[in-house]
């Protein structure tokens, strides 16, 4: 887990970098290098691809080849790639505005055909490129641009979105949970099929600076703190108990081996 | 062996397309070209090609684009209201430089209009649909012959240029049977590959870089950004965005002569019909009914990037008349290229074409 892999998988001549500072993007770049790294995977077959957001710049910083697409698409592009050859290796970055709002349609329908890619969604609760607006993620009370008095609207889970639509491989882990997100993104990685790992992100910009969460410890604080081992909520649940406020589920929420498309020949 | 067959457009596009070599069609059902997708549905997987019927036309065009940068000859088909939902990614096609066949078989809108009556409503969104500044190549056929002959060109277009290329035709053209002559083989020029050491958006001075499919060890970003020769964004220096966009623009647009494809009749002609699509097909009888009278015909096989210069074939032409099916899309452009000659458009609209007797009027109002 602690071998170096910037210099065989990152541009270095793309460097710096358009995150903020204390942005969890980086951190889930590198967990998914790490785990791509340890999948042997030869560099020139495998192709990074993302849609439109922070999250949707990181192929630009890969050495691969890579696909940064349009504004909610990058599953359709990755779609035509993986069919056309389904010799590469595709994994697919996008955020919780690009995937869940103006991209919605085409994740569900990634789910149901069950493409052979791993789909990692750097979900950080708002839209953070253009300025901190309210997404399908900004949990109800939270202050966004677009959500001034608050956000009424309940919010998507992606993770069990993910379950229902087909997808064989679904976790959720955050930018806190480092090595419990690699080895999502690794066994989701070796998956037959669609998986879809959820990466939590703290945004201190756009997010946290209008939420009491100013400081980036806040708000990886606040990530540690209120994830909760999805065996707890189901018990909690089962249990007839109220899941406390602000928790969300982390772990592994299916992996199954339905039949998948676009496997490599 | 090169073989005679009674055949509807829709499938000699198909045809056209897998003599191509087409191997990928991402597309959503929509009359009146539904029966392209039927087609490619059947026949892609005997010849080891994919077809996915994908969620929406957003989602085709973007499969389509992904599948081209695999190094596939990638094509989608669809209608008006599609062809509306395609535009952002054409946009991103043409940024990225990313060769596709994109066919629209027109149907009457606006909106969800005449779903099985004709009509060349979408010429402009063709040519302007996407936003930015953009030049593409879209080819018309107005027989089923033409179909085949100009699907097929299509891809060898857009591999050339490195556009996505249109095939505007119509529910006439896709929906009639007709005897078709199917050549023993068909052309088929490959786009350029990237040489090692040139960069992947890197032009000469034909303006098209070499292309890099993916898996093949050259790593290349393709980014709907405004991007340097590497690929890499540059959104803000107003050089590299003017040194692309103009790139992009000029490597079709200063190739339109050559691009052109042609029928001139009767060149001596002082009354002159420009034609394109079905409306060809009325001039022809028009033609045929008056023998004795020299009455002009330029049909345009591609109109975009527009080939003005075929105007000039005529000299002693007084009178053009642009019959089409639309409130007079194409008549703009010509007359933006006369001379002093008179611009008569014809517009019709309604699913119907022109009758022989409609533009023999015209012609004898202009003696």
């Amino acid at each position: 887990m602690s071998t170096r892999v910037f210099e065989k998988w990152y541009r270095e001549d793309r460097l710096p970098h358009i995150f903020c500072t204390g942005c969890g993007n980086g951190t889930v770049m590198n967990c998914s290098i790490k785990a791509v790294d340890a999948m042997q995977w030869n560099i020139d077959d495998t192709v990074f691809i993302s849609g439109i957001g922070c999250s949707s710049r990181a192929p630009g910083y890969i050495s691969t080849d890579s696909l940064h697409t349009t504004h909610g698409r990058a599953l359709t592009f990755a779609t035509g790639v993986k069919m056309a050859n389904p010799d590469l290796n595709i994994v697919v970055f996008t955020g919780d505005g690009d995937l869940s709002a103006i991209g919605g349609n085409h994740f569900i329908h990634a789910c149901r055909r069950n493409i052979d890619m791993t789909v990692i969604c750097m979900n950080n609760m708002i839209y953070g490129m253009t300025g901190g607006q309210g997404s399908p993620c900004t949990p109800v009370g939270k202050i966004s641009t677009t959500t001034p008095y608050g956000a009424t609207e309940p919010v998507f889970d992606l993770a069990e979105l993910a379950v229902a639509a087909g997808a064989n491989h679904v976790a959720r882990w955050t930018s806190y949970h480092t090595a419990e997100l690699t080895k999502a993104i690794m066994t989701g990685l070796s998956t037959e099929g669609l998986s879809f790992i959820e990466a939590m992100v703290q945004c201190p910009t756009a997010y946290g600076r209008r939420n009491k969460l100013r400081n980036v410890t806040d708000m990886v604080e606040w990530m540690r703190t209120h994830a909760m081992l999805l065996q707890k909520v189901r018990r909690l649940e089962q249990e007839g108990k109220p899941i406390p406020e602000d928790h969300f589920a982390v772990g592994e929420f299916v992996h199954r081996h339905r039949p998948a498309m676009g496997v490599k020949r | 062996m090169s073989k005679i067959e009674f055949m509807q457009g829709n499938r000699a596009c198909c045809e056209g397309a897998l003599a191509a070599g087409c191997n990928f069609f991402g597309g959503y059902p929509i009359t009146p070209s539904t029966e392209i997708a039927e087609l490619m549905a059947l026949r892609l997987p005997k010849t080891g090609g994919t077809f996915i019927q994908m969620e929406d036309e957003i989602a085709s065009m973007g499969s389509i684009i992904g599948a081209s940068w695999t190094g596939a000859r990638s094509m989608t088909a669809t209608s008006g209201p599609g062809f509306s939902l395609m535009m952002e990614n054409i946009g991103y096609a043409v940024m990225t430089e990313t060769p596709c066949v994109i066919v629209n078989i027109q149907r009457g809108g606006p909106s969800t209009g005449q779903p099985t009556m004709s009509a060349q409503g979408d010429m402009m969104q063709c040519r302007f649909g996407s936003h930015g500044d953009i030049s593409t190549i879209a080819v018309v056929p107005s027989t089923v012959q033409e179909m085949y002959e100009l699907t097929a060109k299509a891809f060898n277009l857009a591999d050339r240029f490195r556009v996505p290329t249109f095939v505007m035709s119509d529910e006439t053209i896709g929906h009639m049977r007709e005897r078709i002559l199917i050549p023993n083989k068909v052309d088929i020029v490959p786009r350029k590959p990237l040489l090692d050491g040139e960069l992947p958006f890197q032009a000469g001075e034909d303006g098209i870089p070499g292309f890099a499919k993916f898996g093949s060890g050259h790593r290349v970003h393709v980014t709907g950004l405004t991007h340097d020769e590497r690929g890499y964004p540059d959104t803000t220096d107003p050089e590299v965005h003017e040194k692309l966009v103009k790139r992009l623009y000029n490597k079709v647009e200063s190739k339109r002569h050559e691009i052109a494809d042609y029928d001139a009749v009767n060149t001596e002609a002082e009354t002159v019909f420009i034609t394109y699509g079905p409306c060809a097909r009325t001039v022809r009888q028009v033609l045929h009914d008056h023998p004795d009278e020299c009455i002009g015909h330029l049909n345009l096989r591609i109109v975009w990037p527009f080939p003005e210069d075929t105007m000039k074939l005529f000299p002693n032409a007084k009178t053009f008349i642009i019959p089409e099916l639309n409130l007079g899309q194409m008549a703009r452009e010509v007359a933006r290229h006369t001379t002093g000659e008179k611009v008569l458009s014809m517009p019709k609209i309604g699913g119907h074409i022109h009758t022989p007797a409609e533009l023999y009027t015209a012609v004898e109002a202009e003696k």
